[in-house]
């Protein structure tokens, strides 16, 4: 154990240069996925045929498949296509893609919980069907979609581990340089899951102070309902 | 086994939750064949003086003793003494993923180790004491509330218990399944089953019961015959409860 | 051509089904274990199972699986790549499996315990009796969740040189000169497999659901 906490301190520096790609992957992540993922639940709930195929297309096939295999895909896969893009975009397309898919369900969830009253409410006092999904149909969605999606920077944040399979600097690419170097995989992987779980923990943290700075009195998924 | 007339018997039971007194000191002597109904406001111990006498709560001292036996001693198996004294709960509490007849047959065949075919019949046998052997294969969510009680009645029976007790068991009825409920616990105390009774139901107490006990505040304050505590109520809180729940459940009294 | 193509990668299909079929069945027989433990147990064995969730849910599950890999491929245990990887997958597996079932044994409720209790039951009958066979049905729909993930999650042995279908479809991909062909062909057999598993998982849920409420 001592050995342990020696090996973890002297290679904590060489570790921590790799957390600022880790942070930066999650950031973009959850923020390209929010984007793709509100896009894509508008289309599907609102938009015409088209879009709404268009959408459950998106979402099937990104949560059909592994994460790995997109990050592949886009990596190795489109330069058959005469597409050639660097580690970090592959990377960032594919967890912003990913992620996409699936804050699209968690916003889903909740537009489908607020229900058809608020919208027939606000065709009712004139709104064209756009204007009452962006004034009254998205402020509370959004909001009530917030316990269901914090989960989602982290499991984001673990999911970009797996990009260290097409060597993208981040923590576990760190962690197998140590590994090669120092013949001691167990103890480098340790000392990196020591650091994930600093950094999981800590996110979690940040996600339960936003649900509790948000909440509204009153309104939650559960009772808010047709 | 001592030659005891009592069938069960509680001496100075006391219950304590944390800082909270429940009950203290409270005895109880319940003759074979008996029908004693206990009355009191609500928060007053009796569903938990239930629980103790069954064991499903430990008491913090006193004693019980089943059939001249202490129950309470060292070494006692409690799964045992569950399986002699029958219980009914308020909320019905059947198993959700077993028919009627599922309920009625686990104790007998997971408990009692009967043979399957055995078990089913004493089952049906039960259902029908009850009057449900038409519903035995519906699932819980299929069956009304009244019918869940008196399935959950013919569970405990199946057990063939030497005492039956039951927690309010009508207090969660809609007014017109009560009585089916009812009808089916008077039956049994006319086959002499012995029975311990918390209900609101005056009008079941008047008719039924051998004996009532007024209880308030974890004490017994009065117990006599039916007719002692409605007519001759010693004591003013007696009165004044009974004037209440007359006021409150009267209505619903029906024969 | 195209058949050959995907002839091959099928070939590393039965690897994939083979890790999650390892995998799952572990993580559930564990996941289930620490339920119990978690939900039944006394004060220190009830912590322990709390810790042991919260730590393997709070790491990624790649980074868990070289730890593990390691553990089980060095000089004590000597593992085959395919075993090692399909025993870690369970064992990461299981924490999340844990979570599962610990809430499926809560939402059975109390009650059905002292009503098994008040019949005789001793404590272990009656959550074998009583509370797994509800909790099971409560657990079906999230636990269908979790075997896709698994199945997804099989690809990380990849890593680990198991011939699974990503590995097939990257030896496919430096043979042919055609990457888009050979990762476009693994992504749509998981899709289809994830697919069936979900479709699967639904219609068990199906045929255990208990009747609804009389109308
Ligand atoms: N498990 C428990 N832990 C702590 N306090 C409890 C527990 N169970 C019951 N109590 C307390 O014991 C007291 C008596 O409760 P009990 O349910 O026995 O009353 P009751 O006479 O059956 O009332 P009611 O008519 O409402 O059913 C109450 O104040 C209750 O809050
Ligand atoms: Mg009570």
């Amino acid at each position: 154990m001592i050995s342990f906490f020696e090996f973890f301190v002297r290679f904590l520096p060489d570790l921590l240069s790799g957390m600022g790609m880790t942070l930066l992957l999650t950031a973009e992540g959850v923020l390209a996925g929010f984007i793709l993922g509100l896009a894509a639940t508008l289309a599907r709930t609102y938009g015409g045929k088209f879009w709404r195929n268009l959408a459950i297309a998106y979402i099937e096939l990104f949560r059909g498949t592994p994460l790995l295999v997109q990050v592949f895909l886009l990596y190795y896969g489109l330069p058959g296509l005469g597409i050639t893009l660097s580690r970090e975009w592959s990377a960032f397309l594919a967890l912003g893609l990913n992620s996409g898919a699936y804050q699209a369900e968690y916003l889903r969830g909740s537009i489908l919980a607020i229900g058809e009253g608020q919208m027939l409410a606000a065709r009712a006092i004139g709104m064209s069907k756009w204007k009452a999904v962006f004034y009254i149909i998205l402020p509370q969605a959004l909001r009530l979609a917030i316990p269901a999606w914090a989960n989602e920077p982290v499991s984001l944040l673990k999911a970009t581990s797996v990009v260290f399979l097409i060597a993208v600097p981040e923590l576990m690419t760190r962690a197998k340089l140590i590994a090669s170097r120092t013949y001691d995989p167990i103890s480098s992987y340790l000392a990196v899951a020591v650091l994930y779980l600093v950094l999981v923990y800590l996110v979690d943290a940040a996600m339960k102070w936003l649900e509790q700075r948000t909440r509204l009195p009153g309104l939650s998924a559960v009772n808010e309902s047709s | 086994m001592t030659d005891s007339p009592y069938i069960l018997q509680a001496k100075n039971l006391t219950k304590i939750y944390g800082e909270n007194v429940i009950f203290k000191d409270i005895s109880l002597d319940v003759k074979k064949g008996e029908t004693i109904v206990i009355i009191g406001p609500s928060g007053t111990g009796k569903s938990t003086l239930l629980r103790c006498l069954n064991l499903l709560t430990p008491v913090n001292s006193g004693q019980i003793f089943l059939e001249g036996e202490e129950i309470t001693a060292h070494g006692v198996d409690h799964d045992q003494v569950r399986q002699k004294i029958g219980m009914v709960f308020q909320n019905f509490l059947l198993f959700n993923h077993l028919t009627a007849l599922g309920n009625v047959m686990i104790g007998l065949t997971k408990v009692k180790k009967m043979p399957t075919e055995k078990a089913k019949q004493k089952a049906l046998h039960e259902l029908e004491r009850v009057g449900l052997a038409d519903r035995a294969h519906h699932y819980p969510a299929q069956l009304s509330g009244g019918q869940q009680q008196r399935v959950a009645i013919a569970r405990a029976l199946a057990m063939d218990p030497l005492v039956m007790l039951f927690d309010e068991p009508t207090s969660a009825l809609d007014p017109e399944l009560i009585g089916e409920v009812l009808g089916v616990m008077e039956q049994l105390a006319h086959e002499h089953m012995t029975m311990l009774v918390v209900t609101h139901e005056m009008g079941f107490a008047r008719e039924v019961a051998d004996r009532i006990i007024f209880m308030e505040k974890g004490r017994i304050v009065e117990q006599g015959s039916p007719e002692e505590l409605f007519e001759h109520p010693q004591h003013a809180r007696t009165r004044e409860f009974l004037g209440k729940i007359s006021e409150l459940y009267g209505k619903k009294e029906k024969k | 051509m195209i058949n050959q193509f995907f002839a091959y990668i099928l070939q590393g299909t039965s690897v994939t089904v083979a890790v999650t079929l390892v995998a799952l069945p572990l993580g559930l027989i564990l996941g289930l274990l620490f339920a119990l433990i978690y939900n039944y147990g006394g004060f220190w064995v009830s912590r322990f199972a709390a810790v042991y969730s919260l730590v393997m849910r709070g790491v990624p599950p790649i980074a868990l699986l070289f730890i593990l890999y390691f553990l089980l491929s060095g000089q004590m245990v000597n593992l085959s790549p395919f075993w090692a990887g399909s025993i870690s997958l369970g064992i990461i597996s299981s924490a999340y499996q844990m979570e599962i079932l610990r809430g499926a044994l809560q939402a059975v409720g109390e009650g059905q315990m002292i009503a098994a209790r008040a019949i005789g039951m001793t404590r272990l009958q009656a959550i074998r009796y009583i509370i797994i066979p509800q909790a099971i049905r409560l657990a079906i729909p999230p636990w269908s969740n979790e075997a896709s993930i698994v199945l997804k999650d099989s690809s990380l042995v990849y890593a680990i040189g198991v011939p699974e279908i990503l590995r097939r479809a990257q030896q496919l991909s430096a043979t042919t000169q055609q990457p888009f062909l050979a990762f476009g062909a693994a992504a749509l057999i998981y899709f289809v497999l994830v697919f069936l598993v979900n479709r699967g998982l639904d219609l068990l849920a199906e045929k255990t659901k208990l009747p609804a409420s009389m109308a």
